[in-house]
């Protein structure tokens, strides 16, 4: 399945079908979005509720470990790289260092390989180029569901 | 002008829009994402977008006008719009912040100026467009027709 080609509505069938399964097995699922960019933030939302998921999101690094630290706890964790205040590569390291052991996912730009590197060694299990697309999430919920 | 020639304009409309490189496929994906139980969506992300930009760049303004330029702040900005427009598939403002970028990363103020200058230019052609789409969605809605899916061979 190659999504981003066509919006055909057979193609959107296809996902749909794929869908139910993977909504069947996460509705118990809880998520985090950490990204100071608003539009991102809205989009990534909407994707995870077609998955029949419910995300809270928050605008920086910060935010993310003050939740954590406050008792929170999230089985997916999407990590904007570059944020304000503390950015997703210092959030990963305090969040992983605290102890959390989400499923966390690294949303970046098309940085340098260094620089994803560094982002992956803070922690992460995945690293993506923003934005999310279908396919991606699917794949993401895929690692959640063998995970728990 | 009968519902039918109507979405006919609208496909071809959009079509265009995608020619000529004003989208991308990732504003198919925006499309995708919207259903009955969210049938303003894409409507409601490109008006995000439109605020978001519009704040970026006079902040991009502000922060290039400065005696000390802080390049590292002006590239922060565009890179936050580089993202946004990236992901509501605005192309040409994207490709426009990415040149932009380099020329941060050099501290060039002439040519950061004139990017500046082609972002806003891009940027104000894609919203006339987008909002000319959305026009002609709503002629339709009003007329009691339904907004035909996009078939694109991209």
């Amino acid at each position: 399945m190659v999504l981003g080609k066509g919006a055909s509505s057979s193609l959107s069938r296809k996902m749909v079908d794929g869908a139910e399964d993977m909504v069947s097995n996460c509705n118990d699922f809880t998520v985090l979005v950490v990204d100071d960019d608003p539009v991102i933030r809205k989009l990534h939302d909407m994707h995870l509720k077609k998955f029949g998921l419910s995300a809270q999101v928050v605008e920086n690094g910060k935010t993310a470990v003050d939740l954590c630290h406050f008792g929170a706890t999230f089985n997916l964790i999407l990590m904007d790289k570059e944020m304000p205040i503390m950015d997703g590569v210092e959030a990963t390291k305090e969040l992983r260092a605290m102890g959390v052991n989400s499923l966390i996912v690294g949303v970046t730009s098309r940085d340098s390989q260094y620089e994803t590197q560094a982002f992956m060694e803070a922690g992460l299990d995945f690293c993506f180029e923003k934005p999310l697309t279908a396919d991606k999430i699917s794949f993401i919920l895929q690692e959640l569901n063998k995970k728990n | 002008m009968e519902v039918g020639q109507m979405q006919r304009r609208l496909v071809d409309y959009t079509k265009s829009l995608f020619m000529e490189g004003f989208l991308d496929g990732q504003f198919l994906q925006l499309q995708q994402l919207q259903d009955e139980s969210n049938p303003d969506f894409v409507v409601e992300v490109v008006s995000l977008f439109f605020d978001d930009s519009e704040k970026l760049l006079n902040d991009l303004t502000m922060a290039l006008d400065q005696p000390n330029v802080d390049f590292k702040k002006v590239d922060a900005h565009v890179h936050q719009l580089k993202g946004s427009s990236s992901s509501i598939g605005a192309q040409r403002v994207k490709n426009a912040c990415i040149a932009f970028r380099n020329f941060c990363e050099e501290q060039n103020i002439e040519a950061c100026l004139r990017c500046l200058q082609q972002v806003k230019q891009e940027y104000y052609l894609v919203k006339n467009k987008l909002e000319t789409l959305f026009r002609l969605e709503q002629q339709i809605v009003a007329a009691g027709g339904s907004i035909p899916l996009m078939e694109m061979g991209l």
